[in-house]
């Protein structure tokens, strides 16, 4: 028994006009400031205003959203009671949104009780609107919600399939704006989760044909998107393969990579696409080593993007060329991370991506010495041969 | 140890509790960890009895075990409850217990903020629990 959770999907050029039938009386945007000096939040704004909404505004999420924001958020939708809660951003905004609805909806709850074994008893008051400015979290579609704990200097991932969103709009049109190294870092983020959500132990037959075609359609797209934003086909198609990546695997799971990502991600501040997209071919190479069955499925995930030769460890290279190609590191080090604060650190990255849940559904679970050494040749750029 | 233990008994949940100390990965990923465990197997139609299976834990090891003749017997910070086939597939490895209490099959009872700041060590007992030779009384 399992589940395939997904919010109605309106895609393509000039879908933010669904904004225009909503019912509703009240409507809170929550975003980052960015946004609304880009006039984004103003055009969502307009929408919802033509739809006869009234609408308020919270703008102060930050990337990487803290326990203490979304708690903030949650007592300025007490204060408006709106129907609708409008997610609007990168993936910071879009699960600051669902932390927040979550916590307007149960305030006896505190953000890391927020999890998938108990019911919440959601949509009381307001639904939940997700609207990707970025084509790479795939946020607009998963029940996931990545949180910072500032004090422990740590992430954590809470979240419950109710939180999912009852609506997701995917706009092209709002993705223009991203500079390339924006568009190549979420580009590469949405690619670890069409190969996380496709080798993860929890891939289903409902996941694994969107995260093919996601995978297939970054390999084509994102190099494009990165060197022109103007193309506006390849921005369509990355904005529609994040969405499936993120289906495919926010209904499934991710994996060693994101573990690892999420711990280096957090100590120092390396946005989040960039710190998984490094260690995704360690981590390939790790499980093509030795495993039960995976190099089959990395197999069949490289021909299915056409590396003709088949093992995860090709499909490695392949990830590490297109990482090149667009201008992104293919190691810690080329990261820019210095080798003694990496050095000094390495017992914590190793003790949090222990405990990140994304481990649950490695194929290959890495004792401790094998962690140590993943983290060392990610961070020197040393294919992994053990 | 070559012959089988019935489950759910006493000398099951005991080997389980050998198994964790002899785990170096469960000693690593639980080396924080503080609360123990009653695991509730309900009776199906495989099973028509009620059995509850304490579970000590404490940094790293497990200083106890026990099957208990009453859930007032022994305090527990946590409760794990399935019927007895459920848990017989999560033994044998064919039902995840995540996906398992994520599907509330297995129904957990706890701090669960503390729970899920421990999935490696949550791994390493179910990896420890397959481990033991099972009759399930087939």
């Amino acid at each position: 028994m399992w589940y395939f959770v997904s919010p109605q999907i309106v895609f393509g050029p000039d879908s933010l006009e669904a904004l225009d039938e909503l019912n509703g009386s009240q409507a809170l945007i929550v975003t980052d400031a960015n946004l609304v000096q880009l006039g984004i939040v103003e055009q969502v704004q307009a929408h919802l205003q033509k739809a006869g909404l009234s609408v308020s505004l919270f703008d102060q999420v930050e990337p990487d959203p803290s326990v203490q924001t979304v708690q903030r958020g949650a007592e300025v939708a007490r204060g408006h009671q709106p129907d609708w809660i409008v997610g609007l951003g990168g993936g910071s905004a879009m699960d600051a949104a669902k932390a927040i609805w979550v916590l307007y909806e149960r305030p006896d709850l505190h953000p890391a009780e927020i999890n998938p074994f108990m019911p919440l008893g959601l949509r009381q008051k307001a639904r939940l609107i997700t609207i990707p400015t970025t084509s790479g979290t795939g946020a607009e579609v998963t029940w996931a919600i990545v949180l910072t704990d500032t004090e422990e200097q740590r992430k954590m991932g809470v979240g419950s399939r109710e939180n999912c969103a009852d609506l997701a709009i995917v706009d092209p049109a709002l993705t223009v704006n991203m500079p390339p190294q924006l568009t190549a870092d979420t580009g590469l983020d949405a690619l670890t989760h069409a190969v996380e959500g496709f080798t993860c132990s929890w891939h289903t037959d409902f996941t694994d044909g969107l995260c093919i075609q996601a995978t297939r359609m970054i390999f084509q797209y994102l190099p494009r998107a990165v060197e022109n934003g103007s193309d506006m086909e390849a921005r369509e198609r990355m904005h529609n393969a994040a969405t499936c990546a993120g289906l495919g695997f926010g209904n499934a799971m991710a994996s060693l990579a994101h573990a690892m990502g999420h711990t280096l991600g957090a100590l120092f501040h390396l946005p989040h696409g960039r710190a998984v997209s490094i260690f995704l071919p360690y981590t390939i190479e790790f499980f093509s080593h030795e495993g039960e069955g995976e190099p089959a499925r990395f197999a069949a995930l490289a021909d299915a993007v056409g590396v003709n030769s088949g093992w995860g460890l090709t499909l490695a290279q392949y990830i590490r060329d297109l990482c090149q190609r667009i201008g992104n590191p293919i190691s810690v080090a080329q990261a820019g991370i210095e080798q003694g604060d990496y050095l000094a650190s390495l017992d914590k990255l190793i003790e949090d991506a222990f405990n990140d849940t994304q481990i649950l559904t490695a194929v290959r679970t890495p004792t401790y010495d094998q962690l140590r050494q993943l983290f060392l040749y990610a961070y020197e750029g040393r294919p992994v041969d053990f | 140890m070559t012959s089988k233990l019935k489950f759910p008994s006493d000398e099951w949940i005991k080997e389980l509790s050998a198994q964790l100390n002899a785990s170096e990965a469960y000693a690593q990923s639980a080396k924080d960890w503080e609360g123990d465990f009653v695991f509730i197997v309900e009776p199906d139609s495989a099973y028509d009895d009620t059995a509850y299976l304490y579970l000590g834990l404490y940094h790293g090891k497990s200083p106890d075990a026990a099957l208990l003749p009453s859930l007032d017997d022994r305090e527990a910070e946590f409760m794990l409850s399935a019927p007895f086939s459920v848990w017989r597939q999560v033994i044998e490895g064919k039902l995840d217990a995540i996906q398992g209490m994520m599907t509330r099959k297995l129904k957990v009872r706890g701090n669960m903020m503390k729970i899920m700041r421990y999935p490696k060590a949550a791994k390493e007992i179910v990896s420890c629990c397959a481990l033991i030779p099972t009759d399930f009384g087939d």
